[in-house]
């Protein structure tokens, strides 16, 4: 019986050794280092890096550049999650239900779609931001504005006017994330019993109604599960905007993120004490809107 | 004949249902096929003028974006895989994706098995460990990562293989940060699964390591082919991370290699071979994509399902 014991506890031990020590050394470390280092003015040279208790957080008050940052992860954090899931939740709608035949399914081809529309998922953001650099090109040899000097218009520099280029960022991220919603709400639909769909068209509903008195209410919760997920993408998108945008984040910092700012100041200027202050900045956004998002999320479950 | 006649009706009738339907749903009808083609456009065309200027000249490419072009510049791709590197790149993120998916599996589902299935005291402290990591953002801990990486460098004998700029190093970075989801997914799935039969084999013998690799893990292979896919695409797919641990050029993955093409703008830019290489990393992506569809939308959608 000790015997047993023995080897239970020797199993145990020995499958949570790897992953257990991997993690905390890869993982749990850093984090924790992370909140040490952003109260020192560590510049990565200096063997010894001096306490400078909570300068750097001053500092990154009166940052002009961190706060238009944090202002465009805001904006994402409100504009990405509502396009992309307004998208989606109609396409999906679409597909699955608004189709002529009653309810039963959706439009035809709607499989086809579905296929074609989840693709820019699985293209990884490096490639598609590389690609749309090409596409947003500023004279004639764009994809877009190719068409549009044909027709006598005036070019749009998408990436090169200020004004202009965050809009572009947030097309390029729906872009990629509307096929992925499309096939969750579906998944999220295909659950739903057809009956109700019959039922209520029986009763003499239309489209609109469809939506919005039985989809939407029954899908709740899968779009809860999305405005979580984007809203984590719009906190942590970096790639995007550091590849495609005119220097990295440009022109003039109006595409800039947080994730941007902080991987500048580590790594262009290896001002990592400070780079490490505005990271313990994002943690804290991004905490708060877990709580926020679980808080409204479990308010909703109380009223149904 | 009254057979014949019988059906006729039937489908009159279903005829008329489907037109009332229709007449129901209005002109609408229309439109969702037209939004729905919109979208088809949206998404494939991009994809397919990369394709088109893939093939086509220096100067076609600066010239009118639409036009065709005049011969097929195939040796555009010769130049992508060569002098820009992505047959060196592709290669690179082959290897490093073959070996930390590999890991991440092994590694993470021993842990989510004895989490999910053996209760003992800080097993619950061990799991709420593993899964906070699904909410921290990876940019808070960059420059105390990159530093860790840098000291393991240092370390006696397996320092050269694991520091920075070493494909090993990566490797295990990504298993770590790829543990958080494997282990809550898997956690989750092995707790659905029957205990008796591995009970039972207990009872005829068998080491608790033996139950978990020849029946545990192959029961639990719809999970694990989900997640597989996961971490494969997402570490496919990853740049952050590479950006900042591999920083001598042929180590580079094939996220940083076509990154680096276009932001390394200059006078001597190969803008033909940028297409070429963008290509490159597109269609193998829609090959196996076309091919596993299913699995894919099924892996990649697993985790918001659960």
């Amino acid at each position: 019986m000790l015997f047993q014991r023995y080897r239970r506890g020797l199993f145990i031990t020995a499958f949570l050794a790897a992953p257990v020590t991997l993690y905390l050394v890869y993982v749990i470390s850093p984090y924790i280092q992370a909140f040490y280092i952003a109260t020192t003015d560590w510049r990565g040279v200096s063997a010894t890096p001096s306490f400078i208790g909570f300068e750097n957080f001053t500092r990154l008050f009166s940052d002009g550049i961190f706060w238009k940052a944090v202002r465009h992860n805001a904006a994402l954090l409100v504009l990405l999650p509502l396009l992309t899931i307004v998208i989606a939740l109609f396409f999906a709608f679409l597909l699955n239900v608004g189709g002529g035949s009653g309810g039963r399914e959706g439009v035809r081809g709607s499989k086809l779609y579905r296929v074609i529309f989840f693709f820019p998922q699985v293209l990884a953001v490096a490639v598609v931001a590389v690609l749309f650099q090409q596409v947003f090109r500023p004279d004639g040899s764009g994809m877009l504005n190719g068409p549009l000097m044909a027709l006598g218009i005036e070019p749009i520099g998408f990436l090169s006017n200020p004004g202009v280029a965050f809009w572009s960022v947030l097309g390029v991220m729906v872009w990629q994330a509307v096929g992925f919603y499309v096939v969750l709400f579906s998944a999220g639909l295909a659950s739903i019993p057809r009956d109700m769909f019959e039922a209520a068209q029986i009763d003499g509903a239309g489209r609109g109604s469809l939506f919005f008195r039985i989809t939407l209410p029954l899908l709740w919760d899968t779009v809860q599960v999305a405005w979580v997920y984007l809203g984590i993408l719009a906190l942590d998108v970096f790639a995007i905007v550091w590849v495609m945008t005119d220097q990295h984040g440009g022109p003039d910092f109006s595409t800039t993120v947080m994730a941007a700012e902080i991987y500048r100041n580590a790594f262009s200027y290896f001002r990592f004490g400070y780079a490490s202050a505005l990271g313990v900045v994002m943690f804290f956004f991004t905490v708060g809107f877990a709580i926020i998002s679980l808080r409204l999320s479990r308010r909703e479950r109380i009223e149904y | 004949m009254t057979t014949t006649m019988t059906s006729g009706t039937v489908a009159t009738s279903r005829g008329e249902e489907r037109r009332e339907r229709r007449r129901r749903l209005g002109p609408l009808g229309v439109l969702s096929h037209m939004a729905l083609l919109v979208w088809t456009v949206l998404v494939v065309v991009p994809i397919l003028w990369t394709f088109l200027a893939s093939v086509k000249s220096e100067d076609e490419i600066f010239g009118d974006a639409w036009s065709l072009p005049e011969t097929l510049h195939w040796d555009n791709f010769a130049r992508a895989w060569e002098q820009a590197h992505i047959g060196q790149y592709t290669l690179n993120s082959v290897i490093v994706v073959s070996f930390s998916t590999l890991g991440t599996m092994l590694v993470g589902s021993m842990a989510a098995y004895v989490l999910a299935r053996y209760p003992f005291r800080g097993n619950r402290a061990f799991y709420l460990l593993f899964v906070s990591g699904l909410a921290l953002p990876v940019y808070l801990a960059l420059s105390p990562l990159f530093f860790v990486v840098q000291n393991m460098g240092n370390v006696p004998v397996l320092g050269p293989f694991i520091g920075l700029n070493t494909h090993a190093g990566l490797i295990l970075v990504y298993i770590a940060h790829s543990m958080p989801f494997t282990v809550f997914f898997l956690a989750a799935f092995f707790r659905t699964l029957p205990t008796a039969v591995g009970e039972a084999a207990m009872v005829d013998g068998a080491s608790h390591t033996r139950v978990f690799f020849q029946i545990m893990l192959p029961m639990a292979r719809p999970g694990i082919v989900s997640v597989t896919i996961f971490n494969v695409l997402g570490q496919w797919n990853q740049y952050q991370l590479p950006l900042v641990l591999l920083q001598e050029r042929d180590k580079w993955v094939l996220t940083q290699g076509i990154a680096d093409i276009s932001t390394a703008a200059g006078y001597d830019q190969d803008w033909s071979a940028l297409f070429a290489a963008l290509t490159l990393a597109i269609l193998p992506m829609l090959v196996v994509y076309t091919i596993f569809q299913r699995q894919i939308q099924a892996g990649l959608t697993a985790g918001a399902l659960k």
